[in-house]
């Protein structure tokens, strides 16, 4: 509440009651889009109690297909295919894209223009044309799909993403640290590890998480890259979307869902508590 | 000597630098190359110049394809930046720890399966389903709207999917926004209106292009969510080169159509290039 | 006198609980050239934004031209602003920005050609038009942003720390360009700055700020002469400042018993007991080897240093504070170590009144 004018009389000046109408509607037009991306949320949830075989229309409220994704269902040699492929790009993107961030943040060289402009042909281009791409890639170097040829597509679509997080960050940072460390006799290993790196980690953690959500979600370029044996959650949903989703499926994302929201409250509580020991370093050093 | 003095360099950029020529660069050479060759009568390339793939694509089945695909990709282009912007400044106005829950709100649904948010939205548009039965009972509607595997349902799926992504560049560019530019505007006797459009709007123009990058090229491209939405019923371009690919095997004519959607995503980077810098993109 | 051209009335201003302006009233004459000084912190450009119409006052009332501005938006009031930062548009040319308060009012194309060449003009800055503010100097951008807010013929220009950003040659050459261009549009300045040298320069009158209040509002020779507080005294100028409590009135001079020894001034209004802060400026504090009569103010001379446009020397009071006395001459009468008495004439001396509490401060 705005605090009265007591001069003026009690009658809020014309400009307080436009910016007050002002901030009512921005409300309510936020809790209307809001509104519109979680229905379906909502309807997900709701339809993981749903009592039918396949998930067409309400028929009642049942926790047995809890009961039955902890117990028999196979969805989870699904995600664990997911989270193998996911941890693996993650790794390798940030390995390949850290190191490239620096390198195309310091040095000069030949390729740079043509490298660092052609990190945003996977961000910008359809992931259509990146899926057939890599298939053909595949297929003319009899490349064998499964595995490792869905991590080398998420490894692609993931490293421009960690170079522009990562320059990102290191443009805002003040990177004669480094030339100080050089200068007090550590060499560009030992400064790399020391200092360059413990500096870059927050940048890191937002990319592997970036990564992270990008590969375990990826439905159109997995589909082309994914093997007989091996594929991933969202490639097996995608099977089962054309005969009806068992409510089973909605069961397995609504815990998903409520894991991703356990995560983000642990990160905050980490951080806010970070933030406070940082605040109050009690540590005595004679 | 001169090696030694390079190693840095080769240790960093190098890596990053092989990958994108092999997995990126030379397969778009390679696509491009085969668009222009022959499709052999069992599913393989023939080594055979020619401009059928794109004379093909001018054919009226594939017209009304490409011309539809357009269509929803601008539909849903232009709702996300009249809902996104707003939502985008309404976050922005907001302080900085309240900001970033909110941002989170809106990347919850960027996080969770698009197949399965897809899908459920279905449910709610089948005939005997909530929204069906709902206004059935208000006696707004006499009985049940057919909407399922309609146009409007890919659109509905593309802004369920694109929507969330689409708040992020603006936000980033309004957050980015020096606020004294706008009160110099005010200042100097600008309208609100005025000011958003002489001022707001161009300032914030690597967000608004960042995304239409990020609606409507994928919006093109994203077969699935006609696949869901559409029943099979409305194909888009993404489901088009997804079937020359997986289903006709058709990879010539499949990779014109790639090269179709590549040019249109370089016009768009072009046009924005004229008045901004790459870097300064907001597509993360 | 003619009505003032902005009024303000016992306004107050809180952000959440921090009380920034506290019942302030200014009254700023047409055509008159008033700074605003003070620490940052003070308050001063809060009072820029709300005539501004960038912040409202929670209490009391603002008037420009005798009318209340509460109702009107910034884009509605007659008064224009230059910033601190600038704030020219990047995305436009030197013209575009210039213009821009006329495009928007939707003036002839032919006439805003015509008002942007006089500003031009008037800003020196002809044929820079086609530029963009990112290929210009900060002195450029500055006459740019002054054009800008000039072309709408305001009733007012305010004028948030203008100079701040500009290097010291660039500032004293802008200084009197400014105050040249105000005398020749005869456009009522108000000025925020911290600067007290560039308060002095241009203003007809400072108002000086602290804490949300106007400590001193006169003319820069009054402020500078007769300093009403403790804090305008020191903030304006070099000034020794001993404070103490008077102890004894004779023939209209007061003796106040400080902690380094005793001082004399002129008694005026001040009662046996009182608080009072002696301030002499250091051009004029005078010193000897003995003491002089009525005065025994001493200290060892710790310091003599050259600063450019006087000798400079540092006495010794106490761990703490050391009173300067400055000359155009360096006096060899004397060497590091030695002990001085301090002393001065009636009229060189100005004696404030104080609170207890501002003794030791």
């Amino acid at each position: 509440m705005e605090a009265v004018n007591q001069t003026t009389g009690t009658r809020l000046s014309k400009r307080l009651r436009r910016q007050r109408a002002g901030r009512i509607w921005g409300n309510i037009f936020a809790i209307a889009v809001f509104t519109f991306i979680y229905i379906p949320i909502a309807m997900m949830v709701l339809f993981s109690f749903n009592d039918q075989r396949t998930n067409y229309y309400w028929n009642g409220f049942t926790f047995e297909w809890y009961k039955y994704l902890f117990t028999e269902s196979d969805l989870w040699g699904y995600l664990v295919v997911s989270l193998i492929v996911a941890v693996a790009s993650v790794i390798l993107s940030l390995a390949v894209g850290v190191l490239g961030a620096m390198g195309l943040m310091r040095f000069e060289f030949k390729l740079k223009k043509l490298i660092s402009n052609s990190l945003y042909i996977p961000i910008v281009i359809p992931e259509v044309v990146l899926g057939i791409s890599l298939l053909m890639l595949f297929e003319v170097a009899h490349f064998p799909l499964g595995y490792w040829s869905m991590i080398l597509a998420h490894t692609t679509f993931c490293i421009p993403f960690v170079v522009i997080i990562m320059r990102g960050r290191m443009a805002g940072m003040d990177m004669s640290v480094e030339e100080a460390s050089m200068d007090l006799g550590a060499n560009r290993i030992t400064t790399f590890f020391k200092i360059t790196l413990p500096m870059l980690v927050p940048g890191i953690l937002s990319s592997a998480f970036m990564s992270f959500t990008l590969s375990i979600d990826d439905v159109i370029i997995t589909n082309f890259v994914t093997g007989p044996y091996a594929t991933t959650l969202p490639i097996k949903i995608l099977s089962m979307v054309k005969v009806g989703l068992k409510p089973e499926v909605n069961a397995m994302t609504t815990v998903m869902v409520v894991v991703l929201i356990l995560g983000i409250l642990a990160n905050s509580v980490v951080q806010a508590m970070l933030k406070k020991r940082a605040s109050a370093n009690k540590k005595t050093y004679f | 000597m001169r090696r030694m003095k390079n190693a840095p360099a080769a240790a960093t950029a190098g890596p990053v630098s092989i990958w994108m020529i092999i997995f990126v660069m030379a397969p778009m050479i390679y696509v491009f190359v085969i668009s222009f060759m022959t499709r052999d009568p069992y599913g393989g390339i023939e080594a055979k110049f020619t401009f059928e793939n794109y004379t093909e694509m001018l054919q009226p089945l594939y017209l009304k394809v490409i011309l539809k695909s357009f269509k929803l990709a601008f539909y849903t282009t232009v709702i996300c930046l009249l809902v996104g912007y707003p939502m985008a400044y309404w976050i922005a106005s907001k302080k900085p720890s309240t900001a970033a829950k909110m941002l989170m709100l809106v990347m919850i649904p960027y996080w969770t399966s698009s197949l399965v948010r897809l899908y459920s939205a279905n449910l709610l548009a089948m005939p005997n389903g909530f929204l069906n039965t709902a206004l059935l009972k208000l006696h707004i509607i006499s009985e049940p709207l057919n909407l399922l595997y309609s146009d409007t349902m890919v659109l509905m799926g593309l802004l369920i999917t694109c929507l969330p992504f689409s708040v992020l560049p603006l936000y980033s560019s309004i957050e980015k926004l020096d606020k004294s530019l706008i009160e110099a505007s005010k200042d100097l006797g600008a309208r609100p209106v005025q000011t958003f459009f002489k001022v707001i709007v161009p300032q914030t123009m690597p967000g608004i292009v960042g995304c239409i990058i990020l609606v409507f090229i994928p919006a093109l491209g994203m077969y699935y969510v006609p696949d869901v939405m559409g029943g099979g019923k409305v194909m888009l371009i993404g489901t088009l080169v997804k079937n020359q690919f997986l289903v006709t095997k058709n990879w010539p004519f499949g990779a014109s159509m790639a090269i179709l959607l590549i040019l249109i995503t370089l016009a768009i980077l072009w046009i924005y290039t004229r008045f901004n810098k790459l870097e300064d993109l907001e597509v993360v | 006198m003619s009505e003032p051209i902005v009024k303000i009335q016992h306004v107050d201003k809180y952000f959440g609980e921090n009380h920034v302006i506290k019942d302030l009233n200014l009254e700023i004459e047409e055509g008159e050239f008033l700074t605003l000084l003070g620490p940052s912190g003070c308050g001063k450009t809060t009072i820029l934004r709300m005539v501004a119409g960038f912040e409202d006052a929670t209490n009391g009332i603002i008037e420009v031209q005798g009318e209340r501005v509460e109702d009107k938006e910034a884009y509605e009031r007659d008064v224009n602003t230059v910033f601190q930062s600038y704030a020219l548009f990047p995305h436009m040319t030197v013209y575009d920005n210039i213009a821009y308060g006329l495009v928007v009012k939707k003036v002839p194309k032919d006439e805003i050609k015509e008002r942007v060449k006089e500003m031009l003009e008037l800003v020196q800055l002809m044929g820079f038009e086609g530029r963009r503010p990112d290929a210009m100097s900060g002195g450029q951008k500055q006459r740019v942003a002054i054009a800008r807010a000039l072309i709408n013929n305001p009733k007012v220009l305010l004028l948030d720390e203008p100079l701040g950003a500009l290097d010291l040659q660039l500032r004293k050459q802008m200084q009197i360009e400014l105050k040249r261009l105000q005398q020749k549009l005869n456009i009522t300045f108000v000025y925020v700055t911290h600067d007290q040298e560039e308060a002095m320069t241009m203003s007809d009158r400072i108002a000086v700020m602290k804490d949300g209040i106007i400590e001193h509002l006169a003319t820069p020779r009054e402020i500078y002469a007769k300093p009403r507080t403790k804090f305008v005294a020191s903030f304006i100028g070099e000034s020794n400042i001993f404070s103490g409590h008077v102890t004894e009135i004779e023939d209209g001079i007061a003796t106040v018993e400080t902690k380094f020894g005793k001082g004399r001034m002129p008694a005026e209004d001040f009662k046996v007991g009182d608080v009072a802060h002696l301030c002499i400026r250091p051009e004029v504090l005078q010193y000897s080897k003995e003491p002089v009569d009525g005065f025994s103010i001493s200290g060892q001379v710790k310091n003599m240093i050259f600063v450019g446009s006087v000798h400079r020397t540092l006495i010794g009071m106490d761990e703490e504070y050391d009173a300067r006395i400055n000359r155009v001459k360096y006096d060899t009468a004397y060497n590091e170590g030695d002990t001085l008495y301090l002393h001065w004439e009636m009229e060189d001396v100005t004696g404030i009144h104080g609170q207890e509490d501002e003794i030791d401060a």
